[in-house]
C-alpha cells in the first residue's frame, strides 16, 4: 500500500534527522486517515464529510532527556525542521532515570496479519439511500418517535506505523466502519432520546446492519418514555453491558502504571490481592482476528501477549509501559497505549437471568456525569434506566445518581451476564453488583 | 455535551485577580490599521507561503457555487502549540504541536458538504471543492460577492505569540516555582505535577457572503495537581488558571502561589471529607467555575441547531418563563482576555453579548450562520470549531449570570441542612430529556446557616428546565472561572469560559451515599 511506503520514508527520515541533531535515541509514530461520514436526517442529508488527515509525532531522546512534537505536515523537509526544533527544546528537560525507549530485546520479532484491513465498498451516495432507509424504518416503528437526531454512516480507512532506533518499525492497515442512529420519542409533552450503533473493522461484522439499529434505536427510546424518578434508597444495581464496560474501563485506568506510580488509585499496592469474588477473570488478548482493540505491538514497539489482569478475583497483573514499569521496578506488561481486546468471564445468563436474579433493584442503561474519583475509588454519577421488581422491568427511570466505592463495588459484583456486546474493545456482560446508594426523590 | 476542567485544573478567580484582569483589559477597538496587520499575517502565513491570490480562493468559491448552493467558506488555520510537564521535582517532558489546514464548506438549506485538506495548495482546494459540492446538484446561480474585510474589530487580545513572551529556561523556571510553592504549603504533599501550555492560532476565512477576515489568538494555560498523603489516607487536588495573552500572565503577584495553594487545600479538605448525603437538599453554588450548573441547566439547550431541529428540551419555550425572575444569562464573547472569548468566530462574524434569559423568560439562543440563516435570524458569532479539519457548529463563549442582591453571609445563612459547593470538576447533559448533572470536587455541608464539615465528591442531578425556577438567591459578587475550561459537543473540544456570583437552588437532587 503506497500509504504505508509513503509513511515509513517519512519515519525514517524523522529517525535520521535525529539522529543528525545529536539524539542517542528517538521513535515516531504516523498515520493517514481517509474516509467520509454522512448523516442523514428528516429524510435529507445534512452533512457529508471527507475525510483525509494525517500526523506524525516524535519523541527524541539525549540519554535521560526528551522532548517531543506532532505535526500535520509530513513532507521530508518539513521534518527535518521539527526534529531539528525539538531537540533543541530537549536541551530544557531534566534527567529522569526512567526515560527511555522499551528495551531492544521485547520489540515484537513477528507481526502476524489480524485481518483489520477491509475496505467497505460503499460510496457516501449508497451510504446516503441506507441511511435514510434506516431513520424511515426507525421512524415507522411507532408514532411516538417525532424527531430524530439522525443516522450517521462512516467508514474510515487507517494506516498508521510506528518505529524507533532499535531498527523496529511496524507498519498496520486497518479500516473501521460504524452505523448509528439516534431518535427521539415524545409523550405528554415530555422528550426522550436513545440510539443504537454498530462498528466494526469489516462491513459484514455490522451484525443486522441499518435494520438491526433502526429497530434497537426506536425501541430503546420508546422503553425511555414516562420515566419516573426513584425515593432515595439502598438497592441492588444492574450495570446493562453496554454500561458494565465502564467498570472495566475503570479498572484498567486504576491498574495503570501512571496511576500507581502517582499513587493516585484506590488500588495502590493490591498486585496479588483478591479484589474481585473469586469468578471474576478478566484477560485480554490481543491477537483476535479482525478485533477493535487488535495489535501485535504496542505503541513502543513491545510484543504484546494474551494475559490476566484478574485471576480468579486477585490481581495479576498491573497495566504498564516501559516508562512506568521503571518507575515501579517492573517489566512493562506490553500495554503502552492501554489494553487490546479485554474479556471478562461470564456465567452463562443473560440479561434477563440476571433481571431475575436481582428481583428488586436499578437495572441502569446509561450514565453522564465525570463522578468517578480513582484515588479514592468513590463512585457518584447520573443515571437512566428501568426500575425492577417481582425480577420484571415496572418502568422507565431518570434524574437520580447511584453512589458507592469501585472498591466495594468489584468486591460485591453477584454475577455477570454473557450479555457481550460486540461492538467494542472490551467484552463484557451485564454486571450484577449487590447494593449502591440511589439518589432522587 | 460535557464540560470539564482542562487535563488538570480548574478554577475559582479571587477578586483580587479579576479587579487586575480588568485593568488589563484593552477596550480600545482595533483601528484599521491593525485589523491589516492581522489580515496581513494571515495571508503571509497562508496564500504567500503557497503561492495562492485571492483570486484563486474566489475561483474556488466561484467553483463551489456552481453547484446549488446558498453559502460556502473556506477556513484557514495554523495552530503552534507547546506544553511543558513538571512532575517529581523535575522538568519531565516538553512538547511542540504545528498543525496547519484548510476546511472547506458548501452549504444549501439544512445540508453541508465538507472536506478539508493539510496541504494549502490550489489543487489541494480544487479537490476538497470537488468533495463538497457533492452535497448539491449542478447549476448553481448564486455568486460570491467581493471580499469585504472589517473596518473595525474589537481588540479583546493582542495579536502574539504566546510561545515567544518568555525563554524556554523562564518556563522551566515557573514550573519549579509552582513545584517548590506546592510543598511549601503542607508537609503532607507528596506529588506534584505542573503543566504550562500555551497555543498560538492564526486562521482566515474567506466566505462566499464576502467575509474576507482574519484573527490571531494566543491561549496560555498554567495547571497544578497534587496529591496528599495522611496515615495511609490519598486525594488529589488541581488548579489552574490561563487566558488569552502571553505567558507573563503567570509571573504576576502571588498568582503562582495562590494556584499551589488552592490546590493544596482542595486536596487536604477532601482528606477529612465525610460521607455526603444522598437525596434532596438546598444547594449553594460559589461564585465562578461552579457555573458549569448554567452551561450545562441552560447553555448547550440554547445552542441554535438544537433549537431549530427541536431537540432541545427549550426549543417551544421562547417567551416563556424558565427560571426564577432573579436569573438574567448572557452568552458574551467579547470579554478582554478571557478564555472563551474571540474578535471574530470561526466564521468570522464579530462575537457578541447575546441575552438568552431575562429576567427569568427565555429571549435567545445562540447561533451560527447556517441555523441563523434556517431561522431567519442573524448570526450571533458562535460559529465554532474544534479546527479545519471539523464543521462549524453553535458553541458557547462565555456564558454567564449577572449578580443580584444577596451577600454570601445571607445566602448561606438561609438554610438549615443543605450542602455548599466551592468548587467543582465538570458537568453533562442530555439535550433532549434536560437532565444534567455536575461533579463536586470542593464541598461541605451547611447546618444551620453555617458551612460545616466537608463533604466527599459528589454528582448533583437535576433538569434544566425546572432547576433554574428553583434559584432563589443570586449573590451580588459576579465571578469568572480562571480559564481553563474545555468543552465538548459532536466530538468537538473548544475553549470556554463560564461565571456566575453564589446562588441558592432552593432543591436539587445530590448523589452522596448518607441516606
Amino acid at each position: 500500500m503506497k500509504e504505508l511506503v509513503q509513511l515509513e520514508r517519512s519515519i525514517k527520515k524523522a529517525l535520521a534527522a535525529a539522529k543528525k541533531f545529536g539524539a542517542t535515541s528517538a521513535d515516531v509514530a504516523s498515520a493517514i486517515e481517509d474516509g467520509f461520514n454522512v448523516i442523514v436526517r428528516e429524510g435529507e442529508v445534512e452533512t457529508l464529510e471527507y475525510h483525509r488527515g494525517r500526523s506524525l509525532g516524535i519523541t527524541v531522546y539525549f540519554g535521560q532527556r526528551l522532548a517531543s512534537a506532532t505535526t500535520t505536515d509530513i513532507q521530508p523537509e518539513k521534518i527535518e525542521a521539527i526534529v531539528r526544533s525539538v531537540c533543541e527544546r530537549a536541551k530544557f528537560t531534566e534527567e529522569d532515570p526512567c526515560a527511555g525507549l522499551a528495551e531492544p530485546e521485547l520489540m515484537a520479532r513477528e507481526l502476524p496479519d489480524l485481518d483489520l484491513y477491509h475496505p467497505w465498498e460503499i460510496t457516501p451516495e449508497m451510504a446516503v439511500q441506507e441511511a435514510i432507509a434506516c431513520e424511515k424504518r426507525a421512524k415507522q416503528c411507532d408514532q411516538r418517535i417525532v424527531n430524530s437526531e439522525g443516522v450517521s454512516v462512516t467508514s474510515v480507512r487507517q494506516f498508521s506505523v510506528y518505529g524507533n532506533t532499535h531498527g523496529f518499525i511496524g507498519a498496520v492497515p486497518s479500516t473501521l466502519h460504524s452505523i448509528s442512529c439516534s431518535l427521539i420519542a415524545e409523550q405528554k409533552g415530555q422528550m426522550e432520546r436513545d440510539y443504537s450503533y454498530a462498528v466494526a473493522r469489516d462491513s459484514a461484522g455490522l451484525i443486522g446492519g441499518f435494520d438491526y439499529i433502526a429497530d434497537q434505536a426506536a425501541e430503546r427510546t420508546i422503553q425511555r418514555l414516562g420515566s419516573r424518578k426513584l425515593s432515595t434508597q439502598k438497592v441492588p444495581v444492574l450495570f446493562a453491558s453496554e454500561v458494565a464496560r465502564g467498570l472495566w474501563y475503570h479498572l484498567l485506568s486504576a491498574i495503570s502504571g501512571e496511576q500507581l506510580y502517582r499513587h493516585s488509585t484506590f488500588l495502590l499496592d493490591h498486585l496479588e490481592k483478591p479484589i474481585f469474588p473469586s469468578f471474576v477473570q478478566v484477560y485480554e488478548d490481543p491477537y483476535l482476528p479482525k478485533g477493535l482493540g487488535s495489535a501485535a505491538f504496542d505503541h513502543e514497539g513491545v510484543a504484546t501477549r494474551k494475559q490476566h489482569f484478574i485471576e480468579g478475583g486477585v490481581l495479576r497483573h498491573y497495566l504498564l509501559n516501559s516508562y512506568t514499569a521503571r518507575k515501579l521496578g517492573m517489566q512493562t506488561t506490553a500495554n503502552a497505549g492501554g489494553a487490546h481486546n479485554l474479556f471478562v468471564s461470564h456465567q452463562g445468563v443473560d440479561l434477563r437471568d440476571l433481571i431475575k436474579k436481582m428481583g428488586k433493584g436499578l437495572l441502569v442503561t446509561e450514565l453522564i456525569g465525570q463522578g468517578v474519583k480513582l484515588v479514592t475509588g468513590d463512585y457518584s454519577r447520573g443515571a437512566v434506566g428501568f426500575w425492577v421488581e417481582d425480577g420484571e422491568i415496572q418502568f422507565p427511570v431518570s434524574e437520580i445518581t447511584i453512589a458507592g466505592n469501585l472498591k466495594d463495588m468489584f468486591a460485591h459484583i453477584v454475577a455477570i451476564g454473557k450479555d457481550r456486546d460486540p461492538y467494542d474493545a472490551i467484552q463484557t456482560g451485564s454486571v450484577l453488583i449487590e447494593e449502591m446508594m440511589i439518589a432522587g426523590m | 455535551m460535557f464540560l470539564y476542567r482542562s487535563q488538570i485544573a480548574a478554577c475559582k478567580f479571587n477578586n483580587r485577580f479579576l479587579k487586575e484582569l480588568l485593568n488589563l483589559a484593552l477596550l480600545h477597538p482595533i483601528k484599521p490599521k491593525g485589523i491589516a496587520m492581522i489580515l496581513q499575517l494571515a495571508e503571509e502565513t497562508f496564500l504567500k507561503a503557497n503561492d495562492l491570490s485571492m483570486h484563486d480562493l474566489e475561483s474556488v468559491l466561484s467553483s463551489l457555487l456552481r453547484h446549488r448552493l446558498d453559502y460556502a467558506d473556506l477556513f484557514f488555520q495554523r495552530v503552534y502549540s507547546e506544553s511543558w510537564l513538571l512532575e517529581d521535582h523535575i522538568i519531565k517532558s516538553t512538547n511542540l504541536s504545528i498543525e496547519e489546514g484548510v476546511g472547506v464548506r458548501a452549504v444549501m438549506q439544512e445540508k453541508t458538504g465538507f472536506a478539508y485538506s493539510e496541504d494549502i495548495h490550489l489543487s489541494a482546494l480544487r479537490k476538497a471543492a470537488r468533495a463538497a459540492k457533492t452535497i448539491a446538484r449542478r447549476g448553481g446561480s448564486a455568486k460570491t460577492t467581493p471580499s469585504v474585510s472589517m473596518s473595525a474589530m474589537p481588540r479583546l487580545y493582542e495579536p502574539l505569540n504566546p510561545l515567544m513572551t518568555l525563554s524556554e529556561q523562564e518556563k522551566v523556571e515557573l514550573l519549579h516555582r509552582v513545584d517548590a510553592a506546592a510543598r511549601a504549603q503542607d508537609p503532607r504533599v507528596t506529588q506534584v505535577i505542573a503543566n504550562l501550555s500555551g497555543m498560538y492560532e492564526i486562521v482566515l476565512v474567506r466566505a462566499s457572503d464576502g467575509v474576507y477576515a482574519a484573527d490571531v489568538r494566543p491561549l496560555v494555560r498554567l495547571n497544578v495537581s497534587v496529591v496528599v498523603e495522611d496515615k495511609g489516607a490519598r486525594e488529589k487536588g488541581y488548579f489552574g488558571g490561563g487566558q488569552r495573552s502571553g505567558y507573563e500572565f503567570f509571573l504576576q503577584n502571588h498568582l503562582v502561589t495562590d494556584y499551589a495553594k488552592a490546590a493544596v487545600d482542595e486536596a487536604l479538605i477532601n482528606l477529612s471529607a465525610v460521607d455526603a448525603p444522598a437525596g434532596l437538599k438546598p444547594v449553594v453554588l460559589g461564585a465562578g467555575w461552579p457555573a458549569v450548573l448554567l452551561h450545562e441547566a441552560v447553555g448547550h439547550g440554547l445552542e441554535g441547531d438544537f433549537i431549530r431541529k427541536k431537540t432541545s428540551a427549550f426549543a417551544d419555550k421562547f417567551g416563556q418563563r424558565v427560571a426564577s425572575s432573579v436569573c438574567t444569562i448572557v452568552d458574551d464573547g467579547t470579554l478582554s482576555l478571557r478564555r472563551g472569548s474571540l474578535s471574530i468566530d470561526d466564521e468570522g462574524t464579530p462575537t457578541q453579548k447575546t441575552v438568552l434569559i431575562e429576567n427569568g423568560i427565555l429571549t435567545g439562543c445562540m447561533l451560527d450562520k447556517q441555523n441563523a440563516q434556517l431561522m431567519k435570524q442573524a448570526s450571533t458569532g458562535n460559529g465554532r470549531r474544534e479546527s479545519y479539519a471539523h464543521l462549524p457548529i453553535p458553541r458557547m463563549t462565555n456564558t454567564y449570570l449577572l449578580p443580584g442582591d444577596y451577600s454570601a453571609e445571607e445566602i448561606i445563612g438561609s438554610i438549615q441542612d443543605g450542602i455548599y459547593i466551592e468548587n467543582m470538576a465538570g458537568g453533562q447533559v442530555d439535550i433532549t430529556s434536560g437532565k444534567f448533572v455536575f461533579s463536586t470536587s470542593k464541598a461541605y455541608l451547611i447546618e444551620h446557616g453555617k458551612i460545616t464539615a466537608p463533604i466527599k465528591d459528589a454528582t448533583l442531578i437535576g433538569n434544566g428546565p425546572e432547576a433554574l425556577m428553583k434559584i432563589s438567591m443570586v449573590g451580588n459578587q459576579l465571578e469568572f472561572d480562571a480559564g481553563v475550561g474545555i468543552c465538548g459537543k459532536d466530538g468537538q473540544s473548544v475553549p470556554v469560559g463560564v461565571g456566575q456570583p453564589m446562588i441558592k437552588i432552593d432543591e436539587m437532587t445530590v448523589g452522596g451515599t448518607r441516606s
